[in-house]
């Protein structure tokens, strides 16, 4: 077992507090199946001299950054190499913060197995990055199903501050998991840029819950186009589940590549 | 935000991602910090092939840094070159923009940098 990166630095009451679907992500990329898919995919041949790209893994809305930080800290142990470079985007200015701070701790305490962090972007998906620029993606979106999608952070809760009302916490957290019609509606957004931002080697991992109808995800992830010609098929693969509750299961990781 | 993302940020304007202008983004008024990073040769030269080159040769000349080679090293180059190696280090890895703007090319939009952190969510009517 991995160490999971410290947040006791995180405001719990604005930013989304790790748990069973952050641990699940943690359990699934550092299980020995997705480890050595990930190491084939992006370490360097030991005996060559011709380098492999540094791939960049990035995590959409971090949230307080307990899943990059880890992803960052052992990118040895998981990628195969520690040449990765990190990146996260969310949409609160707090959870951007509160990421930066726990992969950067996390980083210290793991110099030896660490990858190279960036910096979090404050964003909407992935809309402020270029086109093929993602090799790996991870996003644990906001996935349960409510009547109406929340607003998204008026200019005044744009910036880090002191302090905020209890409207505007709340605010903030109803972004972490509400997901509108069927849990799906900001996933569905991701989705559908997936084949624009991923690189030809890119691969995504999305947490869906049962309510999400993951088997219907799937499907329309492998009739999914390409941005360019002859890059392949889309793949959709559950690659880790939280167990069965009552005959389904309640949380799957789903591995998207091509 | 390390000066590393600008190679991969770009304008969050839908219309604006066909556009050659929207990238690189420009720095303005920016204030800049340097992280104490040790230096790993290695990482650079495998950094190396997803670079931009040429947008990060603007970058570099607008942040004030020493203008890079018109033409990026090869890794066997970078491996030997010392002093490229420092610079692209310190430039890459070291440096964060802390305060300013990054404006679009295209459309003019400015994204403001604040704390370390750029803004890329778009006012209602952009998106």
């Amino acid at each position: 077992m991995l160490p999971t990166p410290d947040t006791s630095h995180v405001p719990y009451q604005r930013v989304y507090e790790p748990a069973e679907d952050s641990f699940l992500l943690l359990d699934t990329l550092s299980s020995s199946s997705e480890t050595a898919f990930l190491s084939s995919r992006f370490s360097s041949p030991t005996s060559s001299s011709s380098a492999t790209p540094t791939p960049l893994v990035l995590e959409v809305g971090p949230g307080s950054g307990v899943v990059i930080a880890f992803l960052t800290a052992h990118a040895s142990t998981i990628f195969g190499t520690p040449h990765v470079l990190t990146t996260a985007i969310d949409v609160s200015p707090f959870a951007c913060a509160a990421t930066n701070l726990t992969v950067r701790k996390a980083v210290t305490e793991n110099l030896a197995t660490a990858g190279s962090w960036t910096s979090a972007v404050q964003g909407d998906l992935v809309t402020p990055l270029r086109a093929g620029s993602v090799d790996v993606l991870v996003f644990n979106p906001p996935y349960v199903p409510t009547p109406d999608l929340p607003a998204p952070p008026p200019t005044k809760l744009q910036e880090l501050r002191e302090k905020t009302t209890f409207e505007e916490d709340s605010h903030l957290l109803e972004l972490t998991y509400a997901g509108g019609r069927d849990g799906m509606e900001t996933t569905d957004r991701l989705i559908e840029a997936l084949p624009e931002v991923l690189s030809q080697r890119g691969v995504a991992y999305i947490l869906l819950c049962a309510q999400n109808k993951p088997e219907e995800v799937k499907e329309r992830i492998r009739k999914m186009g390409s941005a360019q010609e002859g890059e392949g098929e889309w793949k959709a693969e559950t690659v880790g589940t939280s167990g069965k509750q009552a005959g389904w299961e309640k949380l799957q990781i789903v591995r998207v590549w091509r | 935000m390390k000066v590393m993302t600008l190679n991969f940020l770009t304008c969050a304007v839908k219309n604006c991602k066909s556009s050659n202008d929207s990238f690189p983004l420009h720095p303005k008024e920016a204030e800049l910090a340097k992280d104490d990073i040790e230096i790993n040769p290695q990482l650079l030269i495998n950094v190396l092939p997803r670079i931009d080159w040429a947008a990060l040769r603007t970058t570099s000349t607008e942040l004030g840094f020493p203008t890079l080679p018109e033409q990026p090293p090869s890794p066997e180059d970078l491996q030997n070159d010392e002093a490229l190696l420092k610079e692209l280090h310190e430039l890459l890895m070291e440096t964060q923009m802390m305060e300013g703007k990054l404006v679009c090319g295209h459309c003019g939009h400015e994204y403001a940098v604040k704390n370390g952190v750029a803004n890329f969510l778009l006012p209602s009517h952009l998106v």
